[in-house]
């Protein structure tokens, strides 16, 4: 079974949702982002979305813009991110780790290489945020004959008959934007987003993941009353990004995502 | 090439219903963005065969903008290019705001108001779409604001003041080269915020489906109009068009009325920069190399990782990495072939046109001048051939004195 299927079924078991970081590769550098996953390992983390870098992110705010820029100055690669992949499987056996990333990159490093490479490296899933699953046929079916989960995203202004679509397209979750707009922490949720969620829900038996905007303990544990993960993006961007270097980087990732695990 | 060998799809298949022209084309965007560009599709239709959508800009068109422009012939710079050709400049330089890109802010200001929104946001390099969205903003009463990049802003102070005089609200955009596609970038994400109650014009024949034909249909006004005045004023079709290309708005607006009359070669020209072995260019068609960039498929300069690269030109309307996915299937299928001349070249084809027509063009324009030198070897002796005139130099008086003094 794929590894992001095990833990939403696990953490279903439990009674819990699924704990979800992004964090974008090479930030400031690859050992950073080594270092960070294997925090948010220790803590307990159910999913890591592995961030690729774009030169032109249109879905992302101002941290994660920055993030991408900064990485990318330092040289990362899509090869290097898929060599980061293969040694966090190999220290995390159990650890789901989904590729995210806009399509270019992906495309000119050739879909079925991307494919075989994100397989052979021990990924678990990928997500492309700029690749409705209209566009998508060729890397999907790439994706479902290497058994990785392709996993799309409903927006707030997804039509209901686009999102039944969207449900029935997406493998491992639904990825559910919680807001309009860009990624970025917010200080507060939308106040419909918990009957927004429910009536994805309600369309599949797929687990619904939230994020955008999430940054706090006590926003994740609101979500995770009503939906099956959570996910934590900018927020952990930022700590990264402010503890990069530092003898203490492991441990403050580690606090941060227990924190949100614990709530 | 001819009607009976040609396999090209016709004019209205293009694009086809999922938005390509060939491979090019289609909607790569943000799920946040793809109900908003289905309701833009769905108005569209049905307002691209409505009379009295089409009254009402035409009648823009024709007691606002100065339309039909002028198709001038130049005998002058034909005799100084060696008197083998007649050359008919198409004068989008006097529409008002001083270029083509009014055609098309209007054409979407109307429509932004078909779908009900109030607001509009744009894009804009040089300026001038950000002066002529502006513009159609302060005619028809909506609110406007433009995103522009702090290098564009430094560079072009008085556009910005103008936008600002027009009454739109002016963003600067900090982010990657703040240049173009940087804005773009800004107005894609402020788009995703507001989507409710703002409608994104973009200003050329770039972006997610149905952008590409939006502009190229608006814009078309320009061949139509070349075509007619052409056949009362000479008799028949030119032999060629030709008119210069960065997304590529004015001349798929130029071209696309002509795109059946297979006989008439088309020539789009692209900024060179600096060289196109310096790396330093604006040739995304000459480079060949595909990508997906702001939403669609088509040629776009990247690094071997993927990354976009920015684009290098003199004029800041054609300074961008990408061409609009309609220009991409001319140049892949052969309906149409593209040169590019050099920054250099484009600054003294400013000059020529100055000195044998009394036109100072605007520098992008000035590289489909530039490019004769290069095309009318192409043709036969005594060709018939349209130049897409795109806009005014006065914007760039400082930069043209600025290489002539120094």
């Amino acid at each position: 079974m794929n590894r992001i299927d095990s833990a939403f079924e696990k953490r279903r078991a439990e009674g819990r949702a699924a704990m979800i970081y992004y964090i974008t590769a090479g930030y400031p550098d690859v050992a950073t982002t080594e270092t960070a996953i294997d925090g948010l390992a220790e803590a307990g983390a159910d999913v890591i979305e592995l961030g690729i870098p774009f030169s032109d992110p249109i879905a992302d705010g101002p941290t994660i813009q920055e993030a991408s820029k900064v990485a990318l100055e330092n040289g990362i690669t899509v090869q290097a991110i898929l060599d980061l992949t293969g040694r966090i499987r190999q220290r995390h056996p159990d650890l789901a780790i989904l590729l995210f990333g806009a399509y270019n990159p992906i495309l000119h490093y050739g879909e079925q290489a991307f494919i075989d490479a994100a397989s052979a490296a021990g990924a678990d899933g990928l997500l492309v945020p700029d690749l409705p699953p209209e566009a998508a046929a060729k890397l999907h079916t790439a994706a479902e004959a290497a058994g990785l989960a392709m996993v799309f995203l409903v927006a707030p202004t997804t039509t209901p008959e686009r999102a039944r679509k969207i449900a029935e397209a997406s493998r491992g979750f639904i990825y559910y934007i919680s807001l309009k707009g860009v990624t970025g922490a917010r200080a507060e949720m939308p106040p419909d987003l918990e009957p927004r969620v429910k009536a994805v829900k309600a369309m599949t038996r797929k687990p619904v993941a939230v994020g955008f905007g999430v940054s706090e303990p006590a926003q994740a544990k609101a979500i995770a009353k009503f939906a099956d993960g959570v996910i934590i993006g900018s927020a952990l961007v930022k700590l990264v990004g402010a503890n990069a270097g530092k003898p203490e980087l492991k441990e403050r990732v580690k606090a941060y995502a227990g924190g949100m695990i614990e709530s | 090439m001819s009607q009976t060998t040609t396999t090209l799809p016709l004019l209205a298949d293009l694009p086809d219903p999922q938005g390509y022209y060939g491979r090019f084309g289609g909607r790569y965007v943000p799920e946040t963005l793809m109900a908003a560009l289905e309701e833009l599709e769905t108005i569209y239709a049905s307002v691209r065969h409505d009379p009295e959508f089409h009254a009402e800009l035409n009648e823009l068109f024709q007691h606002y903008v100065g339309r039909p422009t002028p198709l001038w012939e130049a005998k002058r710079l034909a005799e100084t290019l060696g008197g083998k050709a007649r050359i008919f400049l198409k004068r989008e330089d006097l529409c008002h705001t001083g270029a083509h890109k009014l055609n098309n802010t209007l054409g979407q200001a109307l429509l932004t108001k078909r779908l009900g929104k109030k607001r509009v946001i744009a894009e804009t390099g040089a300026g001038q779409h950000g002066v002529a969205a502006a513009t159609a903003a302060a005619l028809l009463g909506l609110e406007c604001e433009v995103f522009m990049g702090a290098e564009d802003i430094k560079r072009q102070e008085l556009n910005v003041f103008r936008m600002k005089l027009l009454g739109s609200k002016v963003r600067e955009v900090r982010s990657g080269s703040m240049t173009l596609k940087d804005a773009t970038n800004e107005a894609l994400r402020e788009w995703m915020a507001r989507v409710e109650d703002t409608h994104y014009i973009i200003g050329s024949c770039i972006g997610p489906h149905p952008y590409p034909m939006i502009v190229r249909d608006f814009q078309s006004v320009i061949g139509r109009e070349s075509r007619k005045q052409f056949n009362e004023q000479v008799g028949g079709l030119p032999d060629a068009v030709i008119a210069c290309v960065g997304g590529g708005s004015n001349s798929m607006g130029l071209f696309a009325p002509f795109y059946e009359d297979w006989d008439v070669k088309m020539f789009g020209v692209e900024a060179e920069g600096e060289g196109f072995l310096t790396g330093r260019h604006a040739c995304s068609i000459g480079n060949r190399e595909v990508g997906v960039f702001h939403g669609a498929r088509l040629f776009v300069l990247q690094t071997p990782d993927g990354q976009i690269t920015p684009a290098h030109s003199i004029s800041a309307g054609l300074d961008y990495p990408g061409t609009g996915p309609e220009h991409c299937f001319y140049a892949e299928s052969g309906r149409a072939t593209y040169l590019s001349v050099t920054d250099t070249e484009a600054i003294e084809a400013c000059r020529l046109l100055c000195r044998t027509e009394g036109i100072l063009p605007a520098i992008e324009s000035a590289h489909a001048v530039a490019a004769l030198p290069k095309m009318l070897p192409q043709l036969n002796e005594g060709a018939k051939v349209i130049l897409g005139l795109s806009g005014r130099g006065d914007k760039d008086v400082y930069t043209l004195r600025k290489y002539f003094e120094e």
